[in-house]
């Protein structure tokens, strides 16, 4: 499978997950909070991963991070990266608390890196979908 | 119940590519001659205990595997924690002896992923796909490159540890990949997700191992020729997808390592001879820092200068690991301690009284632990 022809992985959206992709559309990255015990995460959950109440709402990070660590693709395992060899795939963590994987784009040569470096978040536009990415502050 | 249980006897098949065979008929050789090695009869057998093969996943694969062997056992079933599964299956083993709930358990694992299927390995990465976030070898390249950032860890030190496995595995005739590596090769290995190169990478084995498990006392009555006493045993669970994971830089091998040398009653210090689970060169140096043969920190000095090749102060890998030997997740650690505490090994290390073993699964998720001693 050519990297023209692969389909590339979007997110499946769900009940559960609309409101995350929807507020990315709208230019912004939300995470849940927890209505009980008041702690922040991503990914989505049905239930507050600290304390298991159900009772949690969506909020707005405000697009501060830091780059926890990073990696540089040299090799495809989806034939859909193959044409953007090589690329990075970062832990970001927001200033709010939560982490996710993301990309970090603008850096130049991503080698150069450093580890706990200041991060903006970069909504960008994959295959028509609103995508969080970073990059250096 | 330090050392009242025993690992009576070890089998295992080649390892490589192993066309044409299913895992069930891997198991079933594995199992033969470990029962062999034990001396023991199979109608004797009333436990079996298997890890699910890593290349396919199979509902009820226990059962089938029992039908297979022709063995009914009081009890066993298929454990899943990835990698670290052997050691935690020879753990519940050896506790389900000690409260009489079976008498001699088998403890086995059968893989082919080089010509079978990987069907396994492709965990579905959810919604962390768009970012191209895929395969097993970058989640350890992210836990590297947070160790080499926290610690001033180099791909220098990454590399004196595929250089020891390799030399080890060289001197095994039953290894995979009998190639010794220098360090100018290794800093010549292609580079797969930076900063780990190919040569950070294990091997993709077909084969299986298998270890017969009894009391010690039984094994006294049954003649076992070289029981190795099991002196302690633990485990711990990071659990947290690597995203998520509060620090990517200790695991709870720290915990699991806690509770097999306390049941065990040594320290590190008193270890002359290490098999730690190297499916990536990073994990051995966490383990080795997890497990406090040297301090957070320190790991990527430790294995400098020879000091984890044979020759040097703590042996590690001494038949090659996964690194060298096979790429099977974890059962030829086990065997390998058992033939260092026998005195049989290819690189036999003198005067070890132990052998520490450790097995981790998924990224660093799973952690197990085991303590060998000398046979009585």
């Amino acid at each position: 499978m050519s990297a023209e022809t692969a389909e590339f992985p979007l997110p499946r959206r769900d009940a559960l997950n609309t409101p995350y992709w929807q507020s990315l559309e709208e230019g912004h990255l939300s995470f849940q909070r927890c209505g009980e015990c008041g702690k922040a995460w991503l990914p989505p959950r049905r239930e507050c991963p600290h304390c298991l109440s159900p009772e949690w709402r969506w909020e707005r990070a405000g697009g501060q991070a830091r780059l926890v660590s990073w990696v540089v693709y040299h090799i495809a395992y989806h034939a859909a990266f193959k044409d953007r060899l090589p690329y990075t795939v970062a832990v970001v963590e927001l200033a709010e608390g939560p982490r996710l994987i993301s990309n970090i784009v603008g850096a130049g040569d991503p080698e150069v890196l450093r580890i706990d470096q200041d991060l903006r978040l970069a909504i960008e536009h994959e295959h028509g979908v609103a995508v969080p990415r970073f990059r250096p502050a | 119940m330090r050392g009242r249980v025993v690992i009576a006897g070890i089998g295992q098949t080649q390892f490589g590519a192993l066309p044409d065979r299913t895992t069930i008929s891997l198991n079933a050789e594995a199992v033969r001659k470990a029962l062999a090695d034990a001396g023991v009869e199979k109608s004797a057998v009333d436990a079996l205990f298997v890890k699910f093969p890593t290349s396919r996943f199979e509902a009820m694969y226990g059962q089938t595997l029992a039908g297979a062997l022709g063995i009914q056992p009081r009890i066993g079933g298929v454990w899943d924690q990835g990698g670290a599964t052997n050691i935690s299956m020879i753990s519940f083993a050896a506790m389900a002896i000690e409260n009489g709930q079976c008498e001699i358990a088998v403890v086995t694992l059968a893989d082919n992923p080089k010509t079978g299927t990987r069907q396994a390995y492709e965990k579905a990465w959810g919604e962390d796909e768009v970012f191209g976030w895929f395969g097993v070898p970058p989640g350890y390249a992210m836990i590297a490159r947070r160790h080499m950032g926290e610690f001033g860890t180099t791909s220098d030190q990454l590399g004196a540890i595929a250089v020891a496995c390799r030399r080890h595995g060289a001197a095994n005739p039953g290894a995979q990949l009998r190639k010794k590596l220098t360090l100018d090769e290794y800093r010549q290995s292609r580079i797969i997700a930076s900063p780990l190169r190919r040569d950070d990478c294990c091997l993709v084995s077909d084969g299986a191992a298998a270890v017969v498990v009894m009391s010690a006392e039984r094994a006294r009555r049954l003649g076992v020729k070289a029981p190795v006493p099991i002196l302690g045993f633990g485990q711990g669970q990071t659990s947290w997808e690597v995203a998520q994971r509060p620090s990517l830089t200790s695991t709870m091998a720290a915990a699991s390592a806690k509770t097999a040398f306390a049941m065990a009653g040594i320290t590190p210090r008193q270890v002359g001879v290490a098999q730690l689970y190297d499916c990536f060169t990073i994990a051995v140096l966490m383990t080795l820092e997890d497990y406090g043969f040297c301090t957070k920190g320190e790991g990527g000095r430790f294995v400098e200068g020879g000091r984890i090749e044979f020759g040097g102060e703590l042996p590690v890998n001494t038949a090659g690991g996964l690194l060298s030997e096979t790429g099977m997740p974890g059962m030829q650690l086990i065997t390998e301690g058992v033939r260092q505490m026998r005195g049989t090994a290819s690189l036999q290390v003198p005067r070890a009284e132990f052998c520490v073993v450790s097995n981790q699964g998924g990224i660093m998720h799973t952690h197990s632990t085991l303590i060998l001693g000398q046979p009585a």
